[in-house]
């Protein structure tokens, strides 16, 4: 009986279709959007993720994320590397500078100081030259998209210079860097370098970069760095989530999101819901005809259900087609990039669109079960 | 109770809709034996039970009291699933809107009746083609509802009523929608194809042009049966049982 349901469902070429484009538009704007979402969301902690080397990040106690900083006194430093467990500890200097092209046009970056020694946060995804060019003097390795917007059209290019604080900063190499939630440039440089391109400031120690000692968890060392030094210590995921849950509580990002996505369900529900059980009740004395030739209660939920299955993945398929080929089209476009489709958008979606016409099929279900099979002697 | 040569045997069926004030008495004591090899109508005005009481006959309604044997079977006495399963092996429908799905050919929509009972698709459509040839519209096979004529469609309808071999067939009004000549072939078909001697047919109908087909007919009026003639071959309808509703 399977074909006969599949005849039914798409005989009437106008419902069909409009049962799949509301499916496949709500689909769409639903993977779309979370995605979205979760794109920028992952910005304010971009420059955490982009640290691959330590795994314990060391800070104020009053720190709320990485984008604002209370720099901590040099001699903290010490403190961490003190701390039982660790297996060494590294400063970095996060903060927001003014650099000045060549031709004057100037904008705010942010700026990251690493271990001299080390380079321990350093970028690890070079497009241009190589990170331990950042000995040379005056050196800085600058993003992509801050090399674009200082020199518009310009091939990739080391030995460009820009100007901050009144010195001049070398560029010695081009990142990958991970998108900041502000979209303004970034440049990594050594932490003695960064004090002489962000001006005086009495303490430039933002950030202590530590890694545990071999045996030793992550969460064991910050448990006792915390209580040994009083100051607040977080793993790479943990203080990703500060940042993540700083800007939900404190933007309206995830309203204005929250209200797309909400409106995209809505309709996405109740469109195809009442198409399918208009669809189904259109089809209701020839339910009632099968019912009464002997087709079971059982069979006909299953041709029910085999229309909903048909009609919510074809338009499924179709949303994540949309949804992957939008994606593609903006993955590689400097200011949405970083912003992807992940699988596990696509995963929640089709449960999404499984319950749509799961609650769609089950009110026309319950409408065909209850259906006396004599309605077929009713003219 | 012997059933031998008895396809349908009702005793005092009554059937009623409703409680309290709303009650609505559809049936009022049926007393009527359907045999098999014959062709019985049930005739009446509107409202008078006629259809009900081939919805109690075939299974669809319950009977509210009395008793009712079909084909040796009391339907009261069956389950849900064994009275579908009894409906699906033994029971063939001619409706009166025909009720052909119109996304289906013509001989798709006869194998529906197959497929129902499991019967693979490609044998099914095989048989609905020898079902269509036997009612002369083996042309029209491929064809889908909407491009056929009303006599087409009943056509098809009687195959699909009849595909699957059921020992009993029921129309409700086959020709009430079909002009007096369509009418007249589409029952002499049914008449040539239905009527066997294991098989007895039961029709609904208002449609006096086509009493003449009957080898029984039961009036009805106000959910009883008011009169019960006997077709003797080529002769008159012959009054065999009559009982007025005013005594009872």
């Amino acid at each position: 009986m399977n074909f006969v349901a599949l005849k039914m469902l798409v005989s009437d070429r106008a419902k069909y279709f409009s049962l799949i484009f509301a499916i496949a538009f709500a689909s769409f704007l639903l993977a779309n959007q979370i995605s979205i979402f979760i794109g920028i969301m992952a910005r304010p902690s971009s420059q955490v993720q982009d640290v691959v080397d330590a795994d314990i990040w060391v800070m104020d106690p009053q720190t709320l994320y990485d984008g604002e900083v209370y720099s901590l006194r040099d001699y903290d430093l010490y403190r961490v590397r003190s701390v039982p467990g660790v297996e060494w500890a590294v400063p970095l200097y996060k903060g927001l500078g003014r650099a000045k092209g060549p031709d004057g046009k100037f904008r705010t970056v942010i700026l990251l100081g690493v271990n001299d020694a080390t380079l321990v946060g350093a970028p690890r995804k070079m497009l241009l030259g190589s990170i331990y060019d950042l000995d040379r003097p005056d050196a800085a390795i600058i993003d992509n998209a801050g090399f674009q917007y200082f020199f518009p059209g310009e091939p990739l290019q080391v030995a460009k210079t820009l100007e901050m604080n009144e010195r001049r900063v070398l560029i010695v190499g081009i990142s990958d860097a991970s998108a900041p939630f502000q979209s303004f440039p970034v440049l990594h440089t050594r932490y003695s370098q960064a004090l002489g391109f962000v001006g005086r400031e009495r303490n430039l120690l933002s950030f202590v970069l530590a890694k545990p000692a071999a045996g030793m968890t992550v969460a064991e060392v910050c448990r006792r760095i915390e209580a040994a030094t009083g100051l607040k210590a977080r793993s790479t995921a943990e203080f990703s989530w500060d940042a993540f849950l700083f800007y939900i509580r404190n933007t309206g990002i995830p309203v204005n999101f929250g209200i797309t996505v909400m409106i995209a369900l809505i309709v996405g529900t109740v469109i195809p819901g009442q198409t399918f059980y208009i669809f189904t009740v259109e089809n209701l004395k020839q339910f009632g005809a099968l019912k009464a030739i002997g087709v079971t209660n059982r069979r006909i939920v299953g041709m029910i259900l085999l229309q909903a299955i048909v009609v919510g993945g074809t338009g499924y398929a179709l949303g994540m087609g949309i949804t992957a080929a939008f994606f593609a089209r903006t993955v590689n476009y400097l200011p949405t990039r970083g912003i992807v489709f992940p699988w596990q958008v696509m995963a929640g979606i089709a449960v999404v669109v499984l319950f749509v016409v799961g609650l769609a099929s089950l009110i026309s279900i319950r409408r065909v079960l209850v259906l006396e099979p004599a309605v077929v002697f009713r003219g | 109770m012997a059933t031998d040569g008895i396809a349908v045997f009702s005793r005092d069926v009554t059937k009623v809709f409703g409680r309290g004030e709303t009650q609505v008495h559809a049936l009022r004591g049926i007393d009527l034996k359907i045999r098999l090899g014959e062709l019985t109508m049930l005739v009446g005005p509107s409202g008078s039970g006629k259809t009900t009481l081939l919805s109690v006959i075939t299974g669809l309604l319950d009977a509210t009291s009395g008793e009712l044997v079909v084909l040796g079977q009391r339907p009261a006495e069956l389950s849900q699933e064994e009275l579908i399963l009894f409906r699906r092996k033994n029971l063939g429908f001619v409706f009166q809107q025909y009720n052909l799905i119109p996304a289906l050919t013509a001989v798709e929509n006869v194998a529906v009746s197959l497929l129902a009972g499991g019967v693979k698709r490609r044998q099914a459509v095989a048989r609905g083609e020898e079902f269509l040839e036997i009612l002369g519209v083996a042309h029209r096979a491929h064809a889908l509802p909407s491009e056929l004529s009303g006599g087409e469609q009943q056509r098809v309808a009687l195959a699909r009523a009849l595909i699957h071999e059921p020992r009993l067939i029921v129309g409700d009004e086959p020709t009430s929608a079909l002009d007096g000549q369509t009418g007249h072939a589409v029952m002499e078909l049914l008449r040539a194809t239905a009527v066997r001697p294991d098989r007895a047919v039961i029709i609904v109908t208002h449609d006096a042009r086509i009493f003449d087909f009957a080898d029984q007919i039961a009036h009805m009026d106000d959910g009883q049966i008011v009169s019960l003639e006997e077709n003797r071959k080529n002769g008159a309808l012959t009054n065999v049982f009559a009982t007025a509703s005013a005594a009872s």
